[in-house]
């Protein structure tokens, strides 16, 4: 198993070590984000700002003004909060060549308590016009993005969570930006889900599949652009869509498919995600758990919804 | 040829036409820094090789006189500031040529200019970065985020200059956020620092460098310059003149 942001960041060196246009960014985050490799072998690629995410994304924003392809990294409930005007403006509203990486991201960092949650940045940062937004499922998903990023001239957002995940794709899988990625089909209900819910979406299938019910998996990688087609056609062909999401129930990807869903073709639907409630206090896996962000837990509501 | 003076009261002049014609604007600071942009633009910059942010967005009228008077875009557009589907909104964004990065929400033009001018050394091209601020703006902390790594990088490419005209929206920058000691809390930071009379010949203090250090200038200047209806008064921040005051301020700008 490998994290997505190690697959990042090998990612990302590998490319710069070819490319000396692309920089990256940290604010006292070469740890957590696994920086470490770019900053020592390739420093004058490499800008460490400390602990100031509101100058670190402002400056990328100026390096992207003398041609630099920038990264501007760390954990993503810093980031996507307190550097959210530089965000909008410097990014955003400018069209920069800047890609924020946010790391850590969801409940990655749920001992930690509420100051280190994320489940806030798929609301901002789908507001922002220009802003292009992506949730990696595992390492080979999340290395694809990366190597999209580089390529694309332009701003996104990329969040990804901090643990190894379980490998949802072969090696040599390929994706589409700004279409859904079928997990696995089915015909009764859908299950749309992005980031590290997609492994559990997946299993999720597998036990319905079990008790006859044919579930359809929908890897929403990339929250925007957004694949309104994958929605309509889930809603026309199944009776039932569950969205699963390490995110608020408010703002995330739910809420875009069921916007989709009341506009286009109303069917039965559930966002599973977190509460609008102070989090507890755990591991991802006992917060997944408590707040039934499980492959039981969401085949519960499938059956629940059929 | 016009001299600086002479430049700068025609610039003043088409602050005054755009603000009265659009009802909105920001005319007194667009006022107290038109000398330094006048000074920037015409005497000190090399337009081909710097590069110049107007990170008080909100005197945008005042860059948009500059730009028209030297081509960046046509004199007879000013005549649609903040009209319906103008891209001379009162904040400078990208699509006006000679912009480089949107402003408007204070406190991000230092940073934005740190990041060119560390792109710029980083590529060992010349060329400086010239950053305007008003004092009411340096309250922003991500300021003293830019300055802390302007410093970091000694980035002697970069000038902060200071619009220090003592008055914000509220009142007296004392009053709301004391910013007195402002070129010690600079000198503190690792910054080369200057003060000067903002309504002169600025050209050796902008021009001046210190190797490896950042520079500010902290020039001091007149809410409202040009006109005894608008100086060192607080509500000019973005009053917009009666018919009479109109024709008084015209008067005072020698119009």
């Amino acid at each position: 198993m490998v994290s997505c942001r190690k697959a990042f960041t090998s990612t990302l060196l590998e490319l710069a070590k070819n490319d000396p246009s692309i920089y990256a960014v940290a604010t006292d985050s070469r740890g957590s984000v696994t920086l470490g490799d770019f900053a020592e072998q390739l420093p004058e690629q490499f800008a460490e700002v400390g602990i100031a995410e509101q100058n670190a994304v402002a400056m990328a924003a100026g390096l992207a003004i003398t041609g630099k392809n920038v990264f501007v990294t760390g954990p993503a409930c810093f980031l996507a909060a307190r550097a959210y005007e530089q965000i909008k403006v410097d990014i955003a509203y400018n069209i920069s060549n800047v890609k924020i990486v946010g790391v850590s991201a969801g409940v990655s960092y749920g001992p930690l308590g509420g100051t280190h949650t994320s489940l806030h940045d798929f609301a901002g940062m789908r507001a922002l016009p220009n802003l292009s937004v992506f949730a990696p499922c595992d390492a080979v998903q999340a290395r694809y993005i990366t190597e999209y990023l580089a390529k694309y001239s332009g701003p996104a957002y990329m969040r990804m969570g901090r643990g190894d995940v379980e490998r949802v794709y072969d090696d040599d899988e390929t994706f589409e930006i700004g279409k859904a990625k079928l997990v696995k089909d089915g015909s009764d209900a859908a299950i749309i889900a992005c980031g590290e819910m997609v492994y559990y979406a997946k299993q999720a299938a597998e036990l319905l599949q079990k008790g006859g019910i044919s579930a359809r998996v929908l890897d929403m990688f990339t929250i925007k652009p957004f694949d309104t087609e994958a929605v309509i056609k889930a809603a026309q062909e199944t009776r039932a869509i569950v969205t699963v999401e390490e995110h608020s129930v408010f703002g995330g990807l739910g809420e875009q498919v069921s916007h989709i869903v009341s506009e286009n073709c109303p069917v039965k639907m559930k966002i599973m995600g977190f509460p609008d409630e102070e989090i507890k206090i755990g591991n991802s896996a006992e917060l997944f758990n408590h707040y039934g962000l499980t492959p039981e837990g969401i085949a519960a509501e499938v059956k629940r919804l059929l | 040829m016009l001299t600086l003076n002479e430049i700068a009261a025609s610039r003043r002049l088409d602050v005054l036409e755009m603000v009265y014609r659009a009802k909105s604007g920001h005319i007194g600071g667009s006022m107290s820094c038109m000398d330094i942009l006048v000074n920037l633009y015409y005497y000190v910059m090399d337009r081909d090789t710097d590069y110049f942010i107007l990170s008080k967005g909100h005197c945008a009228e005042a860059l948009y006189s500059v730009l028209a008077d030297l081509n960046y875009i046509p004199k007879e557009e000013l005549e649609t500031f903040t009209r319906f589907g103008t891209r001379l909104a009162e904040h400078p964004t990208k699509k006006v040529p000679g912009v480089v990065t949107a402003t408007g929400a204070l406190g991000h033009g230092l940073s934005v200019g740190a990041g060119i001018a560390l792109g710029l050394k980083r590529d060992k091209k010349g060329g400086s970065v010239y950053i305007l601020m008003g004092d009411g703006e340096m309250a922003e902390g991500s300021i003293w985020e830019a300055i802390m790594s302007a410093a970091k990088y000694k980035l002697d490419n970069l000038i902060a200059i200071v619009d220090r005209n003592r008055l914000q929206i509220s009142g007296g920058t004392e009053n709301v956020m004391p910013m007195d000691g402002l070129s010690a809390r600079f000198q503190a930071f690792g910054w080369n620092v200057v003060e000067c009379d903002g309504h002169g010949d600025m050209t050796a203090v902008l021009k001046a460098r210190r190797k490896d250090k950042p520079s500010a200038v902290i020039a001091n200047t007149i809410k409202g310059r040009g006109s005894s209806v608008m100086e060192n008064n607080a509500e000019w921040h973005h009053l917009i003149p009666s018919a009479e005051q109109y024709i008084q301020i015209k008067n005072d700008l020698g119009g």
